[in-house]
């Protein structure tokens, strides 16, 4: 196997008529990894804070998600309202997350939870988000103990609980996030960023929702 | 796959009869088009980002042998491995032996066009293991036995109807028999039927649109959700990507993310983008317990530091085709391989040989509107003028134009013959087209004239000799 | 300033005489190696042209084609000889000009890179580009023409070369003038940028695909409903005439420089002449 790596890296070094990278090349992309340079900037995404929250709003439902703005208060009754508006059982697959525990989901007696991960028969999850993206209406989630990637993916319906705090207006504010968060060196297995429901073109070129992710999304935008 | 594009005549004549074809071709050439114009209407900063992702690309590939040092080291510390194939068939083999490694009895696979590039399915199959395309349109090709005609929107080529036919046939079998019409309900019917796969599968393999060295972490850009599913439910993941693919930061990966799915399909953004980084953690209640990087050369290698070197900047939007009036008029499989459109028309020859694949250089005007939508500002009609370059040296290019092209080149570099010649060629043109002004048909035009009449020259003579004869100066 | 100068001014020749407009410049034509064969009209169109916006026009005896043919086919060496004729043909002239975007091209964009083994051919490609210039946009952005003084009874669709368009930004320009004439409409077609599949050798190599390219564009043309079809390159005219008139289409077509120069009463591309039969 280390011939195989070897042949592929002097293939490229040959071709690039040099040797390893030494010297001042090499701390030059040494520095460059560290010190990672952005692109142009994005007006867009250098949204005021007050119009960032706005604006997450729009892009997500311009995507095709639906959004409910709301107080930390009102969040388990929002989403009992939410099942029954859509005929959806009161039953829900719910991320082991210590910040949703914060909401009082025992007001709700009719609301079933269990929390896990995603299973196969689930109808409806809830999570909570890592971050959302102002300029793309965007969430962002991550992997770990409170939260199981499969309930982004399995059921029909995906309930995301985002607080206003945690919207950033572009891509490059939540890698700055996940680095003081996770550090560079350990990014969690994995981030999803997602636009609203899932969906197809592959029929016709025509848009239709919910291929093989969740079909409908709402996201709960709570201001604390 | 096994490539056609030798026969790329024959492919064109049955593509230009083929109804369903030109009926779905109609829909692409304005469909994705408008909307990535939209797309990139509303975001001002569109023109400056391509800039930024061509020279980040072009960094990048000076640079390939660290950041893929670089991101298999970030891999290996997060008990991810990285595996060097350096051919189509080393990389068929290692994935073959790591669904060995665990039992494999079926893989659920996204969308991989490097996967079509080493026919990795057929390997597969014949192992006596089954892979599954999730991705939709890689699904209704694969019941059907096709290859796919697009790079990102692999069955482009078919009806909504085709696709209600092809579903009756093969869903039968599972208590689905009655003949859909509606689109959502194909959607429907194909997610019902996918997904115990996902959960059955024991391995997923995905590509990757690009590997980031920075965080030794693949990224994936879709819609569906399949890719995700198939990365997150089974036991092992498998990603598998050429070399180019890596690119060295998160920063880097928004730039090019803002001009990728713009053009591939007018989106702000796709719906599921998505970063993974090694196997899962302690503490985390799914994921795959592995994670292997196939990083896959295939000749690539070999073309850093040629004149064909900017084609590596390809980040497989398929742009290029949903502008193209050639693949418009004839569809992906018309070229014969993986990868369609005029940057197959590039890539295709230098991945299975010139010879091969002489024709798809040479089937283009030349129009720029490739390169005018290209994010990473690949100038494709200059790489394939230098194929055709490198097909004249090799005495590739059919004899008959060779030898026109040498009646036509002594002529021309010589001006008082040509003055004369052309002076003949005028008044026999225009003497014998003065009855309609034009020709239906004409000795050695038979190319033209079969479609079109062939207009004749007014008499009077060339310029040139009614200039002389008009004008005192030269 | 004599009155007869006032008068001409107010009168509004094709071009004004402004106290900025650069002096009359020493142009020779490009004719292009279609012209010369097939439309001679279209050369002496742009010499009217070029002589109403004041400058005087040469015709080099010894040019014959810009070498698109071999250079389109790989064969470089060719290409080279026949630039390195060009260079010699046109040395000296303030301005090279030519009735096409694919030859204007040529010279202006493709020939520096012919020579990049070579220093002082590169320094004289580079020299000839720098003065070499498609017929319509050096009217409007060299020599600040704004209007003609042309008349054409007609509905006219304009389509847009590639080269032209995509190599040396000629979108505009025809425009601005075809605006100016008098008695004449233009409606744009769905898509006037898509390539009309003339390609120079490819309509002739590849024909099928040529022919399916053409004939989006015929339809494209006539849902119009104009009556003329206007271009700036005389291999996309002959196409797209060639095209009409097999369907048996009443669309005439002619090359913009010749409406432009009022011309535009000659018989059409793959019209018999007047008294033919």
């Amino acid at each position: 196997m280390s011939a195989d790596r070897a042949q592929i890296l002097n293939g490229i070094r040959r071709s690039l008529q040099r040797g390893e990278l030494a010297g001042d090349q090499l701390k030059s992309v040494q520095d460059r990894l560290a010190r990672p340079p952005r692109g142009p900037a994005i007006a867009r995404a250098q949204v005021a804070p007050a119009d960032k929250v706005a604006l997450f709003c729009q892009w997500a439902e311009f995507n095709n998600a639906t959004v409910a703005r709301l107080a930390a208060a009102d969040v388990p009754g929002e989403v009992t309202g939410f099942l029954a508006r859509n005929n959806l059982p009161a039953s829900v697959a719910m991320a082991p997350s210590p910040l949703l525990e914060g909401y009082d989901w025992a007001s709700e007696k009719m609301l079933s939870i269990r929390r896990g991960r995603g299973e196969g028969s689930d109808q409806v999850s809830i999570t909570g988000a890592f971050a959302g993206i102002a300029e793309t209406g965007t969430l962002v989630t991550a992997s770990g103990p409170d939260h199981p990637v499969s309930l982004n993916l399995l059921p029909d319906t995906h309930i995301v609980v985002l607080r206003e705090s945690d919207i950033v207006g572009g891509y490059e504010d939540v890698w700055t996030r996940l680095r003081e968060r996770y550090g560079k060196d350990r990014m969690p297995r994995t981030v999803n960023t997602i636009t609203g429901p899932s969906r197809t073109g592959d029929i016709e070129q025509t848009i239709e929702l919910g291929a093989h992710g969740p079909r409908r999304m709402h996201i709960l935008v709570v201001r604390e | 796959m096994q490539s056609t594009a030798h026969a790329f005549k024959d492919n064109v004549g049955a593509a230009l009869a083929d109804p369903n074809l030109q009926d779905s071709l109609s829909k692409l050439k304005v469909g994705f088009s408008e909307r990535r114009r939209q797309a990139a209407e509303r975001l001002p900063e569109f023109e400056a980002l391509r800039d930024r992702a061509r020279d980040i690309k072009n960094h990048t590939l000076a640079n390939l042998d660290f950041y893929l040092e670089e991101f298999e080291r970030k891999v290996t510390a997060l008990g991810g491995h990285v595996h060097w194939a350096p051919t189509a068939a080393d990389a068929r083999r290692i994935i073959a032996d790591l669904c060995r490694s665990v039992g494999a009895r079926t893989v659920a696979k996204s969308k991989s066009m490097v996967a079509e590039e080493i026919a990795l399915n057929e390997h597969l199959e014949e192992l006596g293991i089954a892979p599954i395309e999730t991705d939709l349109g890689e699904y209704i090709i694969q019941l059907r036995h096709e290859p796919p005609s697009h790079i990102i929107a692999p069955a482009v080529h078919l009806t909504k109807d085709q696709v209600a036919d092809t579903f009756l046939e093969h869903h039968r079998k599972l208590g689905f028999d009655k003949r859909l019409t509606e689109r959502n309900d194909l959607v429907a019917e194909a997610r019902y039927v996918l997904r115990q796969k996902f959960l059955d599968a024991d391995v997923g393999l995905t590509g990757a649109n690009f590997l980031v060295a920075e965080t030794g972490s693949s990224m994936l850009v879709t819609n569906e959700g399949n890719a995700d599913l198939s990365n997150t439910l089974p036991r092992m993941h498998i990603v598998l990507a050429s070399i180019e693919k890596v690119i060295p930061t998160l920063e880097d990966a928004a730039v090019l993310l803002r001009v990728l799915a713009r053009s591939a399909t007018g989106q702000e953004s796709s719906a599921y983008t998505t970063l993974n980084t090694g196997p899962k953690r302690p503490g985390d209640l799914d994921g795959p317990e592995q994670y292997h990087v196939v990083l896959l050369d295939n000749g690539r290698s070999g073309v850093l530091g040629t004149e064909m070197q900017e084609i590596l900047r390809c980040i497989r939007c398929g742009a290029c085709m949903n502008h193209c009036p050639v693949y418009g008029a004839v569809g992906g499989h018309a070229y014969g391989w993986v990868y369609p459109g005029p940057m197959g028309a590039v890539l295709t020859p230098q991945l299975v040989g010139v010879e091969e694949a002489s024709n798809l250089p040479n089937a283009s005007t030349f129009c720029g509107r490739c390169e005018s939508v290209c994010p990473v500002r690949i100038p494709l009609p200059k790489l394939m003028r230098h194929w055709r370059e490198r097909e004249f040296e090799r005495h590739l290019t059919p004899r008959a134009v060779r030898q026109g092209l040498a009646l036509w080149s002594f002529v021309a570099r010589r001006p008082g013959l040509y003055r004369s010649l052309t002076a003949i060629a005028n008044r026999m043109l225009s003497l014998f087209g003065r009855a309609e002004g034009r020709y239906r048909s004409l000795p050695l035009a038979g190319g033209w004239t079969r479609f079109r009449d062939f207009p004749a020259p007014p008499s009077g003579g060339t310029f040139h000799a009614q200039w002389k004869a008009t004008r005192k100066q030269p | 300033m004599h009155p007869i100068f006032a008068a001409a001014m107010v009168v509004g020749v094709s071009t004004s005489i402004e106290n900025d407009r650069p002096p009359p410049r020493r142009v020779a034509l490009f004719v292009t190696c279609l012209v010369d064969l097939f439309r001679p009209a279209v050369g002496f169109a742009a010499v009217k042209l070029l002589e109403e916006a004041g400058c005087t026009v040469e015709v080099p005896p010894l040019q014959v084609c810009c070498g698109q043919p071999a250079y389109n086919t790989g064969d470089r060496a060719t290409t080279r000889a026949i630039a390195m004729q060009v260079m010699d043909a046109f040395e000296g002239y303030d301005a090279v000009v030519a009735p096409s975007g694919s030859c204007g091209g040529m010279l202006s964009h493709h020939y520096p890179a012919l020579f990049d083994d070579d220093p002082a051919l590169k320094a004289r490609a580079e020299d000839l580009a720098a003065r070499s210039h498609e017929l319509i946009s050096f009217l409007v952005d060299v020599l600040n023409v704004d209007r003609v003084a042309a008349r054409y009874d007609g509905t006219v669709t304009y389509h847009d070369s590639c080269s032209g368009l995509r190599e040396l930004g000629v979108k505009e320009q025809p425009r601005r003038l075809l605006g100016s004439v008098k008695g004449l409409a233009l409606r744009e077609m769905k898509t006037p940028e898509v390539c009309c599949g003339f390609g120079g050798t490819f309509c002739v190599k590849y024909p099928e695909i040529s022919n399916a390219m053409v004939g989006e564009k015929s339809a494209d043309i006539a849902a119009t409903g104009a009556d003329t079809l206007l271009a700036g390159d005389l291999g996309c005219l002959m196409n797209m005439a060639g095209k009409l008139q097999r369907e048996g289409s009443a669309v005439r077509v002619r090359h913009v420089a010749e409406v432009l120069a009022g011309m535009g009463d000659l018989p059409a591309i793959g019209e018999p002449e007047a008294g033919a039969r």
